[in-house]
């Protein structure tokens, strides 16, 4: 069995009672400026700042499928008995919109006031292995090129990351067949496995970071062998369950670009763009203008943008991507394909939100399975 | 500017240039007037409007007018008449900028639920002299009939877009509505997806972001009031509601309001492009 690990092979573990869980995260809401952790939202578990302990979402289950999500209650006073929700580490690290200057006219002169960086510390909850290894993904394609972006690099330095082990994926998830999860991998400070016995929710805790290990040791006490062993059970058996897979040859959909199944999956694609901003890898960005009315001052921002609309391959004033199946084919492409030969990894981490918050549920691994069937021969 | 169309470059106002303040006119055909009154809703940015501009023509807001040309006309309402499609072709004469405002103006508004309907039958219901009425067959967006140098969709307009094309045809900036869905915007804000989690529909995926994912943002479904986007898949979208248990008649009913006609084309013609 695979035995979830702390960094560099530490395998001190700790065990959090309900006491020592409401004092980890008091003690988070003391050390950083945000705590973020799983709240419930009309319905949909969502990341949002915490302005109390009891804020965090309990007892929540959900069910996902294509283009269907729902959360419902369960008897157990769980936190993390859910799978992935919309929101990744993205929304935080990488937002929807982010300031990048404003102008103003002063004395016949224009001066450029860069933002100012956003050096807000944080602390994430109930980080998943899909997201933990999207963050390294998306990190690279930020801050590995020769023009690193410094504002990602802020947010990302202010991080302090709580992950927990998956014992419950969602249906869309298929994080195994991509190389990760569902124990809590790499990049975290705190890895938690959830273990509820009848109401007594508990966790077993291991450090990815001095910084984590420090925080346990000052809220926890070491856990008991048996618990261990029970913890270790929960989250091998999580890998069993998933039902979804992406085959390791997915890149190769790069080889079959006039592919029937492009132009069938582009009848049903409403070219909408969700999947691209559930992404946790997906970055693209556009940058908008805005001048106030009396014209003494503009500002930019730097807004989520999507490869589904048709201005963004627009060059020279006019799109070259006109049809959708060029643009489902593109993202696609890219996410399995191309990524490879720009950051030497794939783009995709099985985590399933493209599958879930598809509004017509369309499946990234029926249609990798499609793409890699020869096509029928035309009698 | 009917979908697919280029946009026509700009023809800034050259008052500005000279620096004198741009004249504004505010036109008004088959409609409601919120569109009007969202620009009187613009209430912090009023008075930096009107320290812009000179308002030459605005009988919603002010009696007083002023001979045209006018720098800026922003245009209200559909042509239903044969009146309508005169006066729209003399305000398209007389002014530099013409920016149309609202689903009426822009799709034809609801009134364009009459298209393809017998005139003649309900005018003889509704009106005591059917003699007096007199009026074209369809309710017609102002792009049919004039050339529209820029679009403002929405029933009604949303007051922070409009501010935002004002002050950017103002200043020689450009100006970029959105093209994409709803969808974007109800990301960007993080509201709840209320078609996948609670099979609500919703028409945000083939409707015009530029509202902020107003409906959304209150767990409601997308009324599709900015519109059709760019190539909407109106069939997917309905085979989707079909899946979730809105049949055929109930999808009709919900493209069926401010821009019925717009969406009834769009569907016609297909989502994507070849």
């Amino acid at each position: 069995m695979h035995h979830p690990t702390g960094a560099d092979g530490d395998t001190r573990r700790w065990h959090l009672d309900h006491i020592a869980w409401d004092r980890l995260v008091r003690q988070l809401m003391t050390d950083v400026d945000e705590v973020i952790g799983p709240v419930m939202r009309s319905g949909v578990v969502r990341l949002r700042r915490l302005t109390d302990v009891g804020d965090l979402a309990i007892g929540v289950v959900d069910a996902q499928d294509a283009g269907s999500y729902r959360a419902t209650g369960s008897s157990m006073p769980t936190r993390f008995d859910h799978g992935p929700g919309p929101d990744s580490l993205k929304a935080i690290v990488h937002p929807a919109e982010t300031p990048v200057w404003t102008i103003r006219r002063r004395d016949g002169e224009l001066r450029v006031e860069p933002a100012p960086p956003d050096t807000t510390t944080r602390a994430v909850i109930g980080v998943r292995d899909c997201d933990l290894r999207a963050l390294q993904v998306l990190e690279r394609t930020q801050t590995s090129g020769p023009h690193p972006d410094a504002s990602f690099a802020a947010r990302r330095d202010g991080f302090v990351i709580v992950a927990v082990d998956c014992t419950r994926p969602a249906a869309t998830c298929f994080c195994t067949s991509t190389g990760g999860g569902p124990a809590a991998s790499t990049g975290f400070d705190i890895a938690l496995t959830e273990l509820a016995d009848d109401a007594d929710v508990h966790y077993v805790a291991r450090a990815g970071s001095a910084r984590g290990a420090e925080l346990l040791d000052l809220v926890a006490n070491r856990a008991d062998p048996a618990v261990v062993a029970r913890a270790d059970i929960a989250v091998a058996s999580a890998a069993d369950v998933m039902v979804r897979t992406l085959p390791d040859h997915a890149r190769t959909i790069v080889d079959v670009p006039d592919h029937a199944r492009w132009a069938e999956v582009a009848e049903r694609c409403l070219a909408c763009g969700n999947c691209t901003a559930v992404c946790p890898t997906c970055f693209c960005t556009d940058l908008v203008d805005e001048v106030s009315l009396d014209g003494e001052t503009s500002t930019r921002r730097r807004t989520w943008d999507t490869c589904f609309s048709e201005q963004y391959s627009a060059l020279g004033g006019e799109p070259y991507r006109r049809s959708t199946a060029s643009r489902y084919r593109q993202w696609l492409t890219h996410k399995l394909g191309t990524w490879w030969d720009q950051f030497d990894e794939s783009g995709c981490v099985g985590c399933g939100r493209c599958i879930t918050w598809c509004p017509v549920g369309i499946d990234l691994t029926d249609e990798v399975a499609a793409l890699l069937q020869p096509e029928a021969v035309a009698p | 500017m009917r979908i697919g169309d280029r946009r026509p470059a700009i023809d800034w106002p050259t008052a500005i240039e000279q620096g004198a303040p741009p004249t504004l006119a505010v036109w008004k055909f088959a409609s409601c007037d919120g569109c009007q009154l969202t620009i009187l809703d613009c209430e912090d940015q009023l008075l930096a409007i009107a320290d812009r501009v000179r308002i030459a023509y605005f009988p919603e807001a002010t009696s007083g007018s002023v001979d045209g040309p006018y720098d800026i006309s922003l245009v209200e309402g559909s042509i239903t008449t044969p009146g309508d499609r005169e006066r729209i072709a003399e305000i398209r004469q007389a002014s530099r900028l013409l920016v149309t405002i609202g689903a009426c103006a822009t799709a034809g508004g609801i009134q364009a639920l009459r298209n393809g309907a017998d005139i003649e039958e309900f005018t003889s219901i509704v009106y005591a002299q059917p003699s007096y009425i007199d009026v074209l067959a369809d309710s017609t967006p102002i792009s049919d009939h004039v050339t529209v140098d820029l679009e403002l969709r929405g029933c009604p307009i949303d007051p922070g877009q409009l501010v935002g094309v004002l002050a950017a045809l103002l200043n020689r900036h450009l100006v970029r509505p959105p093209t994409t869905s709803v969808c974007v915007e109800c990301k960007a804000t993080g509201a709840a997806c209320v078609l996948v989690a609670s099979a609500t529909p919703c028409l945000g995926p083939i409707t015009q972001g530029g509202c902020g994912a107003l409906c959304p943002g209150f767990d409601r479904g997308c009324y599709g009031c900015f519109g059709p986007k760019e190539h909407p898949n109106v069939t997917g979208l309905r085979r989707q509601f079909a899946a979730i248990g809105v049949d055929d008649d109930a999808t009709d009913r919900l493209l069926s309001t401010f821009n019925v006609a717009a969406f009834a084309d769009a569907e016609q013609a297909g989502g994507s492009e070849p």
